[in-house]
């Protein structure tokens, strides 16, 4: 990515908007410790549900634990897991894709795999390996990564199949470059504008995901402080403590919307012609 | 060429007909896989903590997990051929009909929501590529920015909050079959069906944009401008007919994000559809449940992709070339 690439993003309002949100998310899940010493899984007994003040800025729960701090702890799980499953897909799925292009023989097989894990909703394969797997942060980065897996190789194989007719890469073949070279260091690179921006999308869908998993109860089990647990925790106590569901839900939101406005970004300078993929 | 008859344009529908076939096979492979993901001994997990050996043997049994597993999975794709798609543990019925007897309540629920996601999903659309680079443009966008962003559980949440608790509009969760009327039914199922809509409608609002602006400065729209045609004729004529072609592709992707959405609105709502009956199969650890539901819905999903490949092959001029 050069410097004028960066230049024409910086100009995008979205894509900056969407930058300053996920700054912060990513500072207060860095600066937890910090921000709130006593950790999210101090109990204070005695004060259940007091409502947002100067002291706890997001109020307490039905244990007394303080949400500001749960909700910035949240902040270092949803990052982690969207993250991870941002990176892993994104590896495995840039491979496949980059196979499937690149060997004809290959491209069928792996294809109709690939369509095989799309015919489930991503949210089902998620809940599905997620609760094979038992509930833990790292079934759950499994579990998304099964999921978008086949998305970002469709997404691959799309821009490789393009990239392979053009006339560098029959140099590059000319020239004696064996097929991982061709794949790796001429194929690979020139995708990885809409690489980033299935990424970027990808990072934002296993946030809200996350969220729905351990909503549903097949994320990490309470008391983690994942956002979708808070919510979880607060539903039975909406009318009366509405401050329970009410933080952590924004933080979700914000967290997501920042994530779009990045792709959305991304995707309006690296590649006008990309649509957006489920 | 034009006078070709449609079904020509089945040709390359036999084709991806046939290419359903390894598809769903995998679907069968993936769902059979999940059983035996499950960390140690299947049968003792099912069975629980403090269940006693013999009634881990009569669960290995009855799901034949004794047996090796090629056998298993050959068992597995026999009983699927003959329409056997396995046996609750906990309610003690087949699958099959214990899909069927929910099925209706999340049809309903994806009926309506996509009848309210496709019209305002599609002039949405239209609106924002019409007058893009306004502020028209900027608000739709964001607010299409903000239906894909938001949790559907947190804001069914938000929702039952203002519209059943606080104004006492809405009730708050629970199903009301159509056979007991269309208003009751409608009543229960407006507000799920809302929440559940926000996110297809900012995806749909999105993609017939950008399929939008690719068609609406090409040459045959400024013709149709060009000849006189009123300016709501050629955009909604001309080039909204063309830029359906995208927008009618990603029905089955929209399709997959409401079925997999209806699955998180029917645990908020108390709706008992299919989504419940998997997330209960899940906490209750009825394995085989989950299973068959989830195959049910893979394998609907390949078909209702091909009903999409159909229709579109019938109604896309072009496929239709001999």
């Amino acid at each position: 990515m050069g410097e004028r690439t960066l230049r024409r993003l910086l100009r995008e309002r979205f894509f900056c908007i969407g930058l300053a949100i996920i700054g912060l998310v990513v500072l207060c899940a860095l600066l937890a410790p910090l921000l709130a010493p006593a950790g999210p899984e101090v109990m204070r007994l005695r004060l259940r549900f007091h409502a947002p003040s100067a002291e706890f800025l997001f109020g307490t729960d039905s244990f007394g634990r303080d949400l500001f701090a749960r909700v910035l702890y949240g902040a270092r799980l949803s990052m982690w897991i969207g993250l991870a499953t941002a990176l892993v897909s994104g590896a495995i799925g840039t491979a496949i894709g980059v196979t499937a292009a690149h060997y004809r023989h290959a491209d069928a097989p792996l294809m109709r795999v690939m369509d095989g894990l799309m015919a489930f909703p991503a949210i089902l394969l998620a809940i599905g390996v997620s609760a094979a797997l038992g509930a833990r942060t790292s079934s759950v980065i499994v579990a998304l990564t099964v999921s978008y897996i086949p998305r970002t190789a469709r997404v691959i194989r799309a821009s490789a199949m393009l990239i392979r007719q053009l006339e560098f890469i029959e140099a590059a073949i000319t020239c004696g470059a064996g097929s991982l070279r061709i794949m790796f260091r001429h194929i690979v690179p020139n995708c990885l504008g809409p690489l980033l921006v299935q990424l970027s999308f990808t990072f934002a869908y296993a946030i809200l995901a996350e969220a729905a998993l351990s909503f549903v109860g097949v994320g990490p089990p309470p008391p983690a402080p994942t956002w979708g647990n808070i919510v979880a925790e607060g539903r039975d106590y909406a009318v009366t403590a509405w401050w329970i569901m009410l933080f952590p839900g924004l933080a979700i939101s914000l967290a997501v919307l920042g994530m779009n406005m990045l792709g959305d970004g991304l995707r309006d300078v690296l590649d006008p012609r990309l649509r957006i993929e489920g | 060429m034009a006078d070709a008859p449609r079904w020509r344009a089945l040709g390359p529908v036999a084709i991806r007909m046939l290419q359903a076939v390894p598809i769903l096979l995998v679907v069968a492979i993936v769902t059979f896989m999940l059983l035996h993901l499950l960390p140690g001994d299947p049968a003792a997990v099912i069975a629980g903590d403090q269940a006693p050996p013999e009634a881990i043997d009569r669960i290995r049994r009855q799901l034949g997990l004794d047996r090796p597993l090629p056998e298993q999975l050959l068992q597995w794709l026999w009983n699927l051929a003959r329409g056997d798609f396995g046996r609750s543990l906990i309610l003690n019925q087949p699958v099959l009909s214990a899909v069927a007897e929910r099925l209706p309540v999340t049809l309903s629920l994806a009926v309506l929501s996509l009848l309210i996601t496709l019209p305002i999903g599609i002039v949405f659309g239209i609106l924002s590529a019409y007058y893009r680079n306004t502020w028209i443009d900027t608000v739709v966008m964001l607010l299409a920015l903000v239906g894909v962003s938001l949790p559907s559980f947190w804001i069914a949440i938000l929702s039952v909050l203002l519209f059943s608790v606080t104004l006492g509009w809405l009730p708050t969760g629970g199903y009301v079959p159509l056979a007991a009327g269309f208003a009751p039914w409608l009543r229960a199922l407006v507000q799920p069906a809302v929440v559940l809509a926000l996110f297809q409608l900012g995806y749909l609002a999105r993609m017939t944009r950008s399929a939008m602006l690719e068609v609406l400065n090409r040459e045959f729209v400024r013709t149709a401008r060009a000849k006189g045609l009123g300016e709501w004729a050629a955009v909604t004529r001309h080039a909204f007919r063309n830029a359906l072609i995208p927008v009618v592709t990603v029905t089955g992707i929209i399709l997959s994000l409401l079925i997999g959405g209806s699955i998180i609105v029917e645990q908020v709502f108390s709706l008992p559809g299919i989504g419940r009956l998997v997330v209960q199969g899940i906490l209750l650890r009825d394995y085989p449940l989950v299973q068959g539901t989830m195959l049910l819905l893979g394998f609907a999903f390949v078909f209702l992709n091909l009903l999409v490949d159909v229709v579109f092959a019938l109604v896309d001029p072009r496929l239709r070339r001999g």
